[in-house]
């Protein structure tokens, strides 16, 4: 528990902050603490975590990712039509299809950052334009409604009627959110690949020197990303029923401020999957207490903005006071 | 005496053989046509001024470098066409490398045994072997860190210990020590010295640069010496001494001579008295002079460090007085002080010293941006080109163009970029930290006539070195410093500099 503040003081933070608000929301309202309230919590940040979890890997490798979301438009398009052209298929194929697609748009990314040694802002900028120009174009921003039936119908996980009548439910992205977290986690905290990535972000020069593969380093964080994001959109379309070409445009920044706020250091080396969750829900949770309270949505994005400049500023600031505290030890 | 060795291998499989290195890097050449051996076990220095070539020979025998063409590798009898640094790992390679090449999130733990994370195939990463491995790796060094601190929360020398333990983790057949004890304290050194007598006795062959002439000759038996890229030979170093290294390295002599001169009667500068900063030092008093030059020696932990960072403006003193010029100061910041006339010149010169990605120039111009405004406000350049030139001129310092990034330059020039950015704020005061480490003796000593010469202009230098025969040789008075007090000063006129070492090393 003490290394767990000292090595993240950024999600330790947050997690106190996190605590706070709910008890405060849990006073000031009566909805925020019910089960109803907190199941629809979930369901609908579990696709924000999905995204979260990918992106983290390329902060964490030292790089940004801004095209993901559009990617996972993409990603959701060519399934439709590919699994119109396998006569349906089923959540298997669909998994298999979107997954597949979205680690080929990463490594598009991995590709043009490596060979061309374009920094990866650059790059995926570049590729955010040019994958949600391609997709306007060729789809005319046409919305697509007639999908499979196992793809638009919710799947609930467990339920449960409240004394008021109401039903709380888990969805299935929750479930596909848990299981995209645990295996980040497992893929970052405890294989030689991840511990390669940390180094990878942390010192690229020196990473190189002991003999990491800089090239292995890009297509994995950048595959990963696009992995959960073409798994995101999947999930997104089961819980919205419908694909629509710029829905899930600007989600980037919105889970990019969420990774960020999470504890992940752009410029590489720091991050975390309970950092992602922890921002997720803040962010998430906040939203839902304001509405909860009445105040203004424009009041939100401003919250929102404060509380991620005060954790970049209060991580730095412990980064670079602890930097020039040098103890003369013998 | 000293003649270059014909063969000295004889019949022995050597442990590196190059010949006809050459490396350009745009304009510069870095290396040219040089040749280099190293047999099993032994343990070679490489010596040569800074920027003559020695980080990048290293860094060409083990991959980060490709060589121009030309080159004939050979490690341990296989002829290598071409090398990455995975294969200089698998062949038995390892480096301490100059600027250390760790990862400063990371904890002590995984930067010294990361080896154990290496290859393409995933595995799950073992933290306790990990662990295990980095303690026991301590223990042979015999310092005691804390293995799950964050790197960056250590200090330069217990960095520089983290670089040592990572060399020697895994199984290397041959170990290159770029400068590993350039900022380790005396014992540390010691024991790091004692590490690599034991190793070669093992059969592991040590390739070792430092600049301290000293440490080289007695701890390898050969030596290669090179000079602006070039091979001037290889020498045994029995019956070698330090004037003749010297000579070899830079093709003429210098000589020590004590300096130090009366400035009791010239104004003061700097006054202190009774400093206090918790934990760090005690009752500082001290007085600096214009001209004179104040060198604090002892051992590193005495707060030396923490005085300069204090007197600097970067850490706020608990109780006691500055007084700058015979006006009390109490600066808020170190730009304060440096408004105020001090400069600064840190012992880290890698983290605090300069911009790493900035170019040459720039660096040297960031505290002075003022200065080199032309009437419209905007940055001149015909007048940041005459400052930027003026003094890579007086500090001779070895360089492609002032426009490369600062990474670029050698270690030692590196250094020699920090002195010139903070002289170019033609400060009342300037503090020196450590000013010459990582710095070859010909540039050392152009750096104290520098500082000779900048004192004559009357400005008031104090002088915080490990080195005593530097402080001794190159201060009015050196003061000791242990335990965060003033414990004793010297006045190297009527005292030897044994007294000195017995007082400090007491
Ligand atoms: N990546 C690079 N790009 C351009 N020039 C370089 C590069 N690396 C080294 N050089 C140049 O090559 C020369 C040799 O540098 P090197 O670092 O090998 O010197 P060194 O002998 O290790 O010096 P020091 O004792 O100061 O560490 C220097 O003039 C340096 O400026
Ligand atoms: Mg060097």
């Amino acid at each position: 528990m003490r290394n767990f503040f000292r090595n993240n003081p950024t999600e330790a933070i947050l997690l106190v902050v996190l605590a706070i608000v709910c008890v405060g929301l849990s006073i000031g309202t009566d909805q925020f603490l019910t089960l109803v309230n907190l199941a629809n919590l979930l369901n609908a940040s579990a696709i924000n975590i999905i995204f979260a979890v990918g992106l983290v890997v390329v902060l964490i490798a030292g790089g940004i990712d801004i095209s993901f979301a559009v990617a996972a438009s993409v990603v959701q398009y060519v399934t439709v039509y590919a699994l119109g052209y396998i006569g349906g298929g089923n959540w298997f194929w669909g998994f298999m299809i979107a997954g597949s697609l979205g680690i080929g748009l990463g490594l598009i990314n991995a590709f043009l950052i490596h060979y061309f040694r374009i920094i990866s802002i650059v790059v995926t900028i570049a590729t955010f334009n040019a994958f949600f120009g391609l997709l306007m174009f060729i789809t005319s921003g046409r919305y697509l409604y007639n999908l499979p039936d196992w793809w638009t119908t919710r799947i609930i996980l467990v339920e449960h009627q409240t004394t008021s009548g109401q039903w709380a439910e888990l969805t299935a992205p929750v479930a596909v959110m848990l299981i995209a977290s645990f295996a980040t986690w497992f893929l970052i905290r405890f294989t030689t690949t991840g511990r390669q990535l940390y180094a990878f972000g942390d010192n690229p020069e020196g990473a190189r020197r002991v003999g990491i593969n800089i090239a292995a380093m890009q297509a994995i964080a950048f595959g990963w990303a696009g992995m959960m994001a073409g798994i995101a959109g999947l999930m997104q379309v089961n819980f919205v029923q419908e694909v629509v070409p710029n829905a899930l445009i600007g989600r980037e920044l919105d889970v990019l401020a969420a990774v960020v706020l999470g504890g992940a250091r752009l410029g590489g080396g720091r991050g975390s999957v309970i950092g992602c969750i922890l921002g997720v829900m803040l962010i998430a949770i906040i939203q839902n207490g304001l509405n909860l309270l009445g105040i203004s949505p424009f009041a939100f994005k401003m919250i929102v903005g404060a509380f991620i400049l005060a954790a970049i500023s209060l991580s730095n600031m412990s980064f670079s006071s602890l930097s020039f505290a040098r103890k003369g030890r013998v | 005496m000293n003649q270059p060795l014909d063969n000295p291998s004889g019949q022995v499989v050597p442990a590196i053989r190059v010949r006809h290195v050459t490396k350009t890097f745009g304009g510069v050449t870095a290396l040219d046509d040089v040749s280099f051996e190293v047999l099993p076990g032994e343990v070679h220095c490489l010596a040569g001024e800074n920027g003559c070539g020695k980080s990048t020979i290293i860094k060409i025998i083990t991959g980060v470098y490709q060589p121009d063409a030309g080159a004939e590798i050979e490690i341990f009898g296989q002829k290598l066409s071409a090398i990455t640094p995975t294969i200089s790992r698998k062949l038995g390679i390892d480096v301490i490398w100059q600027d250390l090449a760790l990862f400063p999130l990371m904890s002590v733990a995984e930067n010294i045994a990361f080896e154990g994370m290496l290859g393409n195939v995933p595995r799950i990463a073992r933290h306790a072997t990990l662990r295990k491995k980095a303690a026991e790796v301590l223990t042979r060094l015999g310092v005691d860190l804390d293995l799950e601190a964050p790197l960056h929360t250590l200090s330069v020398a217990e960095r520089q210990i983290v670089a040592v333990g990572r060399a020697l983790v895994g199984d290397a057949r041959l170990v290159f020590m770029d400068e590993p004890t350039a900022s380790l304290t005396q014992s540390e050194t010691e024991k790091l010295l004692a590490i690599v007598a034991k190793l070669s006795s093992e059969g592991v062959a040590v390739v070792f640069v430092s600049h301290r002439l000293a440490e080289v000759l007695k701890i390898s038996s050969r030596v290669t010496v090179l000079r602006d890229g070039r091979l001037v030979g290889v020498y045994d170093t029995d019956g070698m001494t330090q004037s003749h290294l010297t000579e070899l390295m830079t093709g003429h002599t210098f000589d020590s001579v004590v300096a130090a001169q009366d400035r009791s009667k010239a104004p003061v500068v700097l006054q202190v008295k009774n400093l206090t900063r918790e934990g760090e030092f005690n009752n500082i008093d001290l007085t600096v002079r214009q001209g004179e030059v104040v060198g604090i020696t002892g051992l590193i932990g005495a707060g030396r460090t923490e005085l300069g960072h204090a007197l600097f403006g970067m850490t706020k003193p608990g109780s006691g007085e500055i007084i700058l010029n015979g006006a009390p100061v109490r600066f808020r910041s170190n730009r304060d002080a440096i408004n105020s006339g001090v400069a600064y010149v840190s012992e880290d010169r890698l983290t605090l010293g300069l911009v790493q990605p900035q170019s040459i120039a720039d660096n040297i111009v960031l505290p002075v941006l003022d200065s080199i405004l032309d009437r419209f406000g905007l940055i001149s350049s015909s007048k940041k080109d005459k400052t930027v030139r003026s003094w890579i001129d007086d500090l001779a310092v070895k360089i492609g163009e002032p426009t490369d990034p600062v990474t670029t330059l050698s270690g030692g020039n590196q250094q020699r970029i920090v002195l010139a950015k903070w002289l170019a704020t033609k400060p009342k005061l300037l503090i020196l930290d450590a000013p010459t480490v990582g710095v070859d003796v010909g540039a050392r000593a152009g750096i104290f006539e520098i500082v000779r010469k900048l004192a004559d202009q009357g400005l008031a230098i104090l002088m915080i070195s490990d080195e005593i025969p530097e402080a001794y040789f190159n201060s009015d008075r050196v003061i000791h410093m242990a335990g965060g007090e003033f414990i004793g000063e010297y006045d190297p006129r009527s005292t030897t500099i044994s007294e000195i070492e017995g007082a400090v090393f007491a």
